[in-house]
């Protein structure tokens, strides 16, 4: 196996991660997005760990999936926030802060 | 088993499972429907285990399953439903300008591209490579790792916290 | 992750559950502290259930221990040295450097643990009456706990970083403490005050302990296989003669700042007084017995740093002796002018902690120990006396001239407690204060430091004075103010108030000074003054029973059989081997250089064997205390010491009974006669202009000459230059105006405000507000720059 395979995967994933964020107004489907950035993160940190023979990736990765966790309660909890308050949950109508 | 018959195995394996993800990526991406979005994207997280176990990393192959699948998707789907997201078939997903993330998302995959066959070419992977045990990493993480460890403990009761004062009903 | 290493005592030595335990002690009351925080207000006491028990176990534990090391001193040789019983376990590492937690127990620690443990007790269920109905009653309890939680902590400490814990927890709970009643402005400044103030101090702690650890550790990992943190490694190395002059004296220095600052020694005293503003229960506790003595403990706790690193006995004056002594006197002349009766005992407190600070400088290690041991019971016992009167009898009143007097016919119990305690206090000889502070005295001159044994005798005399008149205007004479029933208009006080001839200001007087007023549960102790509940009054008299009893434990005019407490805390001083703090092989003496014949002059008249510790560099082992001399009691110096005490009590009770009750006239408005006497009379009120120098001077004195050096230079440099250039320019402007302005600068400007409004235009929709927007600009703009980066490098 190629260690570039692996990387070019997580590229991929991060790539369609990011067109994610920008292209989707659901604040849910954003957070989906952001899920997928941090998988292709996880898939390149075990790539490196497994070329280098050090279990130090691994404890990166469990580390990134134990945040990734908190990220999404809270991030949750922000857009239950939102809908309570708006009725919406549309990224683009908190425009109030617009210059 | 030879080394090579596993080479090919794994090989296979790799472009099988990576095909998936990027075709459950990109569903993730495109669903016009929030809870096929979130069903799409279990098949990548769990393509995602598959290829953890391939690069001999089976417990956070393991924890990936638990964690994201087993605890993380189940969030998603509340807050969908808290959310009175439809079920089914919704329009204006998207945004009104989403075209511009087209060319960022080619723009940043052709950078990386680039710089990664630029970087690591042909470089092969160890074959043999045992699978990293579950004590090394205990030991990693409670050893040279313990401080991340601590803040990452503090970030967590935080977002509890965080989650539980945002999310309260006054 | 926990690794447990213990190296405990040598096979002859005993040991026992509660001391191989000790470091239990400190956690009983953190649990219950949490538990007090979680479930206090759902208890059927509001959490003080809590507060109470887990220190009657601290209180048992602590003597369980004290029980068990008695045994383990009487069981060993009469010159072995005894051992602590030290246990680590390694709290976190980082960078190759370990910290530990564990506990350190010697005769030090007992006496203070069983003395924290004992006195948390007491005030814990006089606080059940004295805050009885208070809107922050478990939150006091909760903090209360926590307090005696980081006392304890501190006090077993096995290593710096332990004791620096302990020491800012006790910084933390005595800020909320101080502020409990926070609504009132000047309790939430007192807090401040005293928290800023010890803070500056700390900083010298952390300062020192860096300083210590940085020189020390090679050392100590080398020769005793611990880190440079801990406290017998930093005793070992400090007598070791191994340690760099200047790095043992910046880190001694630095850690005595830092006692200046929580013992309220003399340049950062004025935090104590303050500091009051807190229920009463909180000064007894936390400014009387324990927090207040965490300085003088750390001195005693590393004596061996200090004792080399301010050279001690080194024949001269140094920085702990002067700062005590000072201490002494001034606190002692501040305390004249006080009309609060707990500012009286506040000042004395701070004067108590001279002599400690002054004993520990002075080489009289054990007798400053001892005072520690004394002073917190009858401290405690006055202060909570002050609590009782003012729960009591003069409707949350301290003020001693305004609302007390003649008390000794209502509240009995109190009087007799508060006599005891005085008498104690002042060192008169069957009570416990004449078997600590005399010896203090007593070992200062005989140490050499003989202007320093003057300058203890002349504190005697003034901590008499003020004592008696405090006692006078409080219990004797004609009732006044809020005494004499005055708030009250149910007739109960109205015989008294018919006595009272003092002109008395209106009923609103009494808020201000006033702390108590803030709290809620005002209850029904609207009968004029009587005597306090039991709940109160138990607790004085087991106090008074101890300001009597404690100085028992160590009466050296007896004879070597009392002199018990210099038995069990003492370290026995002996060169010991590096493992495990064993005796060196060869047992005691047979390992004593020869060279130590001629000794020293004044460690001769001793019966004491003679160890090199503290003098020259220890062979084949390491010392952990210096060695030290004892004064030979003589009664002839305590009959003077007796005299001077009794003499002080007489000359201020006649002139109390001149001045407040006959209104001698010659006496009445001296200070507004005299105008010496009135000059001191106002340095005193003022006093010493210390706070003022703080605030004004310090704080000020950075921000004002600076805001005037601006001002100047604002009126004088740029005006003169703006007047100047605007004259010159008048003239230009005009030739300018019809040639530049109207044609080239008008067309710039107005070219300019275009541009910058396209630009605008321009720019203005990125500031969208609108979050993908944001998110495409960064990533798009990080994958642009990210492209360059690869052209570049390909």
């Amino acid at each position: 196996m190629l260690l570039n395979q692996f990387l070019v995967l997580g590229a991929v994933l991060f790539s369609i991660g990011v067109y994610g964020v920008i292209a989707r107004r659901n604040a849910v489907l954003v957070l989906m997005s952001i899920e997928l950035i941090l998988n292709s993160v996880n898939i390149n940190l075990l790539a490196f760990s497994l070329r280098s023979g050090t279990p130090d990736g691994h404890t990166f990765a469990l580390y990134v999936i134990a945040v990734a966790a908190a990220e999404v309660g809270v991030g949750l909890a922000m857009v239950l926030l939102m809908y309570r308050n708006r009725r919406s949950i549309a990224l683009d109508e908190l425009a109030e802060m617009k210059g | 088993m030879v080394a090579a018959d596993l080479l090919v195995a794994q090989n296979v394996g790799f472009y099988l499972i990576a095909a998936i993800m990027v075709i459950g990526a990109l569903r993730v991406v495109t669903s016009n429907n929030v809870v096929h979005a979130a069903l799409w994207l279990v098949v990548v997280l769990a393509g995602a285990a598959a290829q953890y176990v391939l690069l001999a990393a089976e417990f956070v192959a393991i924890t990936q399953v638990l964690v994201y699948i087993g605890a993380v998707m189940v969030l998603f789907l509340f807050g969908t439903m808290l959310t009175r997201a439809r079920i089914g078939a919704e329009t204006d997903l998207n945004n009104k300008n989403w075209l511009l993330g087209v060319p960022v998302a080619v723009l940043m995959l052709a950078t990386m591209v680039i710089a990664l066959n630029d970087g690591f070419g042909n470089e092969q992977l160890p074959l043999d490579a045992a699978p990293v045990d579950t004590m090394a990493i205990s030991d990693q993480i409670f050893g040279p790792y313990l401080l991340p460890f601590w803040a990452l403990s503090f970030v967590l009761l935080a977002a509890v916290i965080g989650a539980i004062v945002l999310a309260r009903k006054d | 992750m926990f690794a447990a290493s213990s190296e405990a005592a040598s096979a002859a030595l005993t040991s026992g559950f509660f001391l191989e335990n000790a470091w239990v002690i400190p956690v009983i009351p953190a649990v219950a502290f949490a538990l007090i925080i979680f479930f206090g207000r759902r208890m059927p006491m509001k959490g003080s259930e809590f507060g109470i028990l887990s220190m009657v176990a601290s209180l048992v534990f602590s003597g369980g221990a004290i029980m068990q090391w008695i045994d383990r001193v009487n069981g060993a040789g009469e010159e072995q040295f005894i051992a602590p019983i030290v246990k680590t376990w390694t709290w976190w590492q980082s960078g190759g450097m370990e910290f530990g937690l564990g506990q350190h127990v010697d005769g030090l620690t007992l006496a203070v643990l069983g003395v924290v443990a004992f006195i948390s007790t007491l005030v814990q269920i006089y606080s059940v009456e004295y805050l009885r109905g208070d809107r922050r009653y478990t939150h006091f309890f909760a903090s209360l706990t926590l307090f005696s939680a980081g006392m304890m902590n501190m006090v077993v400490a096995e290593n710096m970083i332990q004791l620096i814990l302990g020491w800012e927890i006790m910084g933390l709970c005595s800020f909320m403490l101080i502020g409990h009643w926070w609504e009132e402005g000047a309790n939430s400044r007192a807090a401040l005050k005293a928290f800023f103030t010890t803070r500056t101090g700390d900083v010298g702690l952390l300062a020192g302990t860096s300083i210590l650890f940085f020189a020390a550790n090679d050392w100590t990992q080398k020769t005793l296989g611990v880190s440079g943190f801990s406290i017998r490694g930093l005793s070992a190395w400090a007598l070791s003669g191994e340690p760099s002059h200047s790095a043992i004296v910046w880190g001694a220095a630095a850690l005595f700042i830092a006692a200046i600052g929580k013992s309220g020694q003399f340049p950062l005293h004025t935090w104590l007084p303050d500091a009051m503003a807190g229920p009463t229960p909180v000064s007894s506790l936390l400014h009387s017995s324990t927090m207040v003595v965490a300085g003088v403990f750390l001195v005693a706790r590393l004596y061996p740093v200090f004792f080399e690193g301010m050279d001690i006995l080194g024949g001269s004056s140094n920085f702990i002796v002067i700062i005590g002594g000072i201490t002494i006197v001034i606190a002692a002349a501040l305390a004249f002018v006080q009309t609060d009766i707990k500012k009286v005992l506040a000042y004395s407190t701070v004067s108590q902690l001279g002599y400690m600070m002054m004993g520990l400088g002075a080489g009289a290690w054990l007798p400053a120990v001892f005072h520690i041991f004394t002073h917190a019971f009858f401290k405690a016992c006055l202060f909570l006396g002050a609590g009782s009167i003012s729960h009591s009898a003069s409707h949350h009143s301290f003020e001693m001239k305004k609302d007390m007097g003649g008390l000794r016919k209502f509240m009995p119990v109190t009087f007799g407690t508060w006599v005891i305690s005085t008498l104690a206090l002042c060192g008169v000889f069957p009570f416990s204060g004449f078997f600590s502070k005399d010896e203090i005295i007593d070992n200062v001159g005989h140490n050499g430091y003989t202007l320093f044994m003057y300058v203890g005798l002349g504190g005697a005399f003034l901590t008499a004075a003020y004592m008696t008149r405090a006692t006078y205007l409080t219990f004797f004479g004609e009732p006044r103010g809020a005494a004499a029933g005055e708030h009250h208009d149910d007739g109960h006080g109205d015989a008294h108030a018919a006595h009272d001839d003092h002109a008395h200001d209106d009923h609103g007087h009494h808020d201000h000074h006033d702390a108590h007023a803030a709290h809620d549960g005002h209850h029904g102790d609207s009968h004029g003054p009587h005597e306090s509940p039991a709940l109160i009054t138990v607790p004085l008299v087991i106090l008074a029973t101890l300001a009597i009893g404690s100085g028992l434990l160590n009466a050296v005019p007896f004879g070597h059989s009392f002199e018990n407490f210099t038995k069990w805390v003492e370290p026995r001083v002996e060169v010991i081997s590096p493992t495990g703090l064993a005796t060196v092989v060869g047992g005691p003496g047979a390992s004593r250089p020869a060279a130590e014949e001629e000794g020293d002059g004044h460690s001769a008249e001793e019966g004491h064997h003679d160890s090199p510790c503290g003098k020259e560099t220890p062979k084949d082992g390491v010392c952990v205390a210096p060695q030290l001399s004892h004064a030979e009691f003589k009664w002839s110096k305590a009959a003077l010491s007796m005299i001077i005490v009794l003499l002080g009590m007489v000359i201020s009770w006649v002139l109390c009974v001149q001045l407040y009750d006959r209104k001698n006239k010659a006496l009445v408005g001296l200070t507004e006669r005299n105008a010496l006497l009135g000059r001191g009379y106002r340095f005193l009120v003022n006093k010493y202009y210390l706070d003022a120098l703080y605030e004004n001077v310090i704080v000020r004195g950075i921000a004002h000459p600076v805001s005037a050096a601006a001002y100047w230079v604002n009126q004088n440099v740029l005006d003169g230059a703006v007047n100047g250039a605007g004259n010159i320019t008048r003239k230009v402007s005009g030739w300018v105006y019809r040639n530049v302005d109207q044609r080239v600068v008008d067309g710039t400007v107005n070219a300019s405000g275009e541009a910058a409004r396209g630009l605008g235009g321009f720019l203005r929709p990125v500031q969208s507000g609108k979050v993908n927007q944001y998110g495409a600009l960064l990533f798009g703009t990080a994958a642009i720059g990210a492209l360059v980066l690869v052209i570049i490098n390909t």
